[in-house]
């Protein structure tokens, strides 16, 4: 080919891919309608890497507790009603009563942390671990998918021992044992015991959707297994999202006491 | 047609109403959530922090009266989605606020709103944003 024609192509060439990268530098920014109408490539195999934040705000914050659960036992309603004094939900006291762990500080915990304040979370895989990152108080979970058992008698952990498998391509079930008594199940005083025993199931519904289902099987607290989230709706968020930190900081916890929560409870 | 879209007007509005308020470990139960307060002041701190941000103001009555007040608002996380920062307020700022006060009579409440020195409101605490 003639030198000049090449020229020419290169020339082509060189103009359209300016032209498309302008165009993608001054594309006005998606609408969420937009964004909704497009039609969600499918779910990748085995795989739930990504920023994932739940649909919806409250639904994830769930400020007065799970929507409901099984009956208690005697044990669990012992706790709940003389021991646990929660600021939300349908036993809530006073301000200046609320003796939430969370108020001074103390680690949220597993489960609570799926089941209040879940805001967005990093999932991050390696050939034998999944670990999950999350904003809210930040902190992560390890769960063990080399095929190891759970511990038989573990020494209690604020986010437990979990291991997890496929249970198909798409879902992806981890168990959980060994959390610490001291966490409250959510914000509404809800208790768990030592015998607590999680299961989540993470469904990747396609590339930009999964639903997250918490089972809570505890016979010291409650009569029968329960399911504390139902197949929550979680979005992918753009693979560049940058989420602020969200840290209980005591001496920050303290100056709230004492400029807003002890005046108010007066 | 008219009606149809006052009735969406009207939803839209009472949706706003009921997404309102929550204080993340401890409900909304001290406020008075039938009173809104307005008035001017001046910023003495301005505390963006964790589990909520608050203002504190010095605020006069028409008596001269000088009050000292606290005021919260949600989170760092989320009142950045609602436009706010750790710079939206400094010392020395002259703001005039609408708060949902304390029932026990306290000078503490819900900031509702605030309009700063160059004229911005920026909205505290009555809806949730994302």
């Amino acid at each position: 080919m003639p030198k000049r024609y090449v020229n020419s192509v290169i020339g082509v060439v060189a103009v359209l891919a300016l032209c498309l990268g302008t165009r993608a530098q001054t594309a006005p920014p998606k609408q969420p309608g937009v964004a909704k109408s497009h039609r969600a490539a499918p779910a990748p195999r085995r795989d739930l890497s990504g920023i994932w934040d739940v649909e919806d705000t409250m639904e994830g914050i769930s400020p007065r507790g799970v929507k409901s659960h099984a009956p208690f036992t005697a044990w669990g309603a012992d706790v709940a009603s003389n021991l646990y004094k929660p600021g939300d939900g349908p036993r809530r006291v006073p301000i200046g009563l609320v003796n939430d762990p969370l108020d001074s500080c103390d680690p949220a915990g597993f489960p609570r942390n799926l089941l209040f304040e879940l805001r967005p979370f990093q999932v991050v895989q390696t050939p034998n671990q999944v670990l999950m990152l999350y904003q809210y108080q930040r902190v992560w979970r390890v769960i063990w998918k080399d095929g190891r058992e759970l511990p038989k008698d573990p020494d209690p952990q604020w986010y437990g021992y979990s291991v997890g498998k496929w249970a198909d391509d798409y879902i992806f079930v981890v168990e959980t044992v060994g959390m610490d008594e001291r966490t409250w199940l959510d914000n509404a005083g809800n208790p768990h015991s030592s015998e607590l025993r999680v299961e989540e199931r993470y469904h990747r519904v396609n590339q930009d959707t999964m639903e997250l289902t918490v089972k809570i099987d505890d016979p010291k607290a409650y009569t029968e297994p329960w399911l504390a989230r139902d197949r929550i709706h979680l979005k992918l968020q753009p693979a560049n999202s940058n989420y602020m930190e969200m840290i209980c900081a005591p001496s920050e916890a303290e100056e709230y006491k004492k400029g807003i929560a002890s005046p108010l409870s007066k | 047609m008219r009606n149809k879209r006052l009735n969406i007007f009207l939803m839209a509005v009472g949706c706003l109403a009921v997404s309102v308020p929550l204080l993340a470990h401890h409900g909304a139960a001290g406020y008075d959530m039938d009173k809104e307060l307005v008035m001017k002041g001046t910023v003495t701190e301005w505390l963006w922090a964790n589990p909520h941000c608050f203002l504190k103001y010095d605020s006069k009555d028409d008596a001269g009266n000088l009050s000292h007040w606290a005021v919260e608002v949600s989170n760092p996380t989320d009142m950045t989605k609602r436009g706010w920062s750790r710079q939206s307020l400094k010392p020395g700022d002259e703001v005039t606020v609408t708060v949902r006060p304390a029932k026990n009579g306290a000078p503490i409440g819900q900031l509702l709103k605030v309009v700063l020195p160059n004229g911005q409101t920026l909205i505290g605490w009555n809806t949730v944003v994302r």
